[in-house]
C-alpha cells in the first residue's frame, strides 16, 4: 500500500463530513428521521400514505445541491461504462434494500447511534467494496 | 414546515457529499483501492460526519418527539442476521464496481450526468424488485435505515 498524496483532500473531506453530520442531525432532531438515502428513496418506492412528503423534500434538497455547488465543483468524470453502471446500480438497489441501509444510513447514522447492526453492515460493505476494487484493478 | 426542514437537510447533505468528494466515483474507488495508491480522504468524510452524529443521536435518543412535533423514528433492531450481511455485501460489490452509493448517485444525476442516470434507474429497479419480492413473500419487514 502507498498513500495517494496528490488526491488526498483531508480538509475538504472533513468539512464535507461535518456538513453531512449536521444534515443528519437536523433531520433526526427536527423530523425524527434517519438520514439514510437508500431508506428514504426505498420508502418512496414502497410508498405509504402520509409518509412521502418529507422524503420527496429531502431528495429535492439533494438535487438542489449541485446547483448551489456549481461554482465550486467541476463535474467528476465517470469512468464506468453503461453496462457496469447498470449492474452496479441494480446491486446497490437490491443490496441496500435487503441490508436495510447504505453508507449514510448505516455508515453515518448507524455508527453514530452505536448500532451493532450498522457496524456489521458497514464492515461488510466496506470489505466487499475493497475486494471488488482489488479484483477489478489488480486482477482483471 | 417539516418538509422545509427535510429539504434543508437534503441540501446540506448534498453539499457535504460534493465538498467531501463522495460524488467523484474515481475518488471513491481510490479510497477502496487499499492495495494500490490509496486515497484515505473519504475516511475523513465518515469521521467528520460520525463526530457530529454522535452528539446529535445522543440528543435524539433522549427525546420522545422531534422538535417539529413528529414522532421519533429510530431503528430499534439490534440483531445481526444473514439478510443484513448479505445485503450489505451485495451493496458493497455494486459500490466498488461503479464508485457510486445512493446519495452521490442522486446528486450526480441531478447535475445532469447521463451516466449517473443509468445507475439511478438501475438502483430504483433493484428497490422495486425488492419491494415486489417482499410483497410476494407477504412478510412485511421494517426498513431500518
Amino acid at each position: 500500500m502507498s498513500i495517494d498524496w496528490t488526491h488526498f483532500t483531508p480538509w475538504s473531506s472533513l468539512a464535507g463530513g461535518v456538513l453531512i453530520g449536521l444534515a443528519a442531525a437536523m433531520l433526526v432532531l427536527l423530523n425524527g428521521r434517519i438520514a439514510g438515502i437508500s431508506g428514504i428513496v426505498g420508502g418512496l418506492v414502497a410508498a405509504r400514505r402520509g409518509d412521502a412528503a418529507w422524503r420527496v423534500a429531502f431528495v429535492l434538497g439533494l438535487f438542489a445541491a449541485p446547483l448551489v455547488m456549481l461554482l465550486y465543483a467541476t463535474a467528476p468524470r465517470i469512468d464506468a461504462g453503461a453496462g457496469t453502471l447498470a449492474v452496479a446500480g441494480l446491486l446497490v438497489g437490491l443490496g441496500t434494500s435487503y441490508g436495510s441501509g447504505c453508507t449514510s444510513g448505516h455508515g453515518v447514522c448507524g455508527l453514530s447511534r452505536l448500532s451493532p447492526r450498522s457496524l456489521v453492515a458497514t464492515a461488510a460493505f466496506m470489505a466487499a467494496g475493497v475486494a471488488t476494487v482489488y479484483l477489478a484493478r489488480h486482477f482483471a | 414546515m417539516s418538509a422545509l426542514a427535510a429539504f434543508a437537510a437534503g441540501l446540506l447533505f448534498g453539499i457535504g457529499l460534493i465538498l467531501g468528494g463522495m460524488t467523484d466515483p474515481g475518488k471513491v474507488i481510490g479510497f477502496l483501492d487499499i492495495a494500490g495508491s490509496w486515497d484515505p480522504s473519504l475516511a475523513f468524510v465518515m469521521g467528520g460526519a460520525v463526530l457530529v452524529g454522535l452528539f446529535a443521536f445522543a440528543l435524539a435518543r433522549r427525546r420522545a418527539t422531534a422538535l417539529l412535533g413528529g414522532a421519533m423514528h429510530l431503528p430499534q433492531r439490534r440483531d445481526v442476521d444473514l439478510r443484513l450481511v448479505l445485503g450489505s455485501v451485495v451493496f458493497g460489490i455494486g459500490w466498488g464496481l461503479a464508485g457510486f452509493c445512493p446519495g452521490p448517485a442522486l446528486v450526480s444525476f441531478a447535475s445532469g450526468e447521463g451516466k449517473a442516470a443509468i445507475f439511478v434507474a438501475a438502483m430504483l429497479g433493484g428497490m422495486i424488485m425488492y419491494t415486489g419480492m417482499e410483497r410476494l413473500a407477504s412478510r412485511p419487514r421494517g426498513r431500518a435505515a
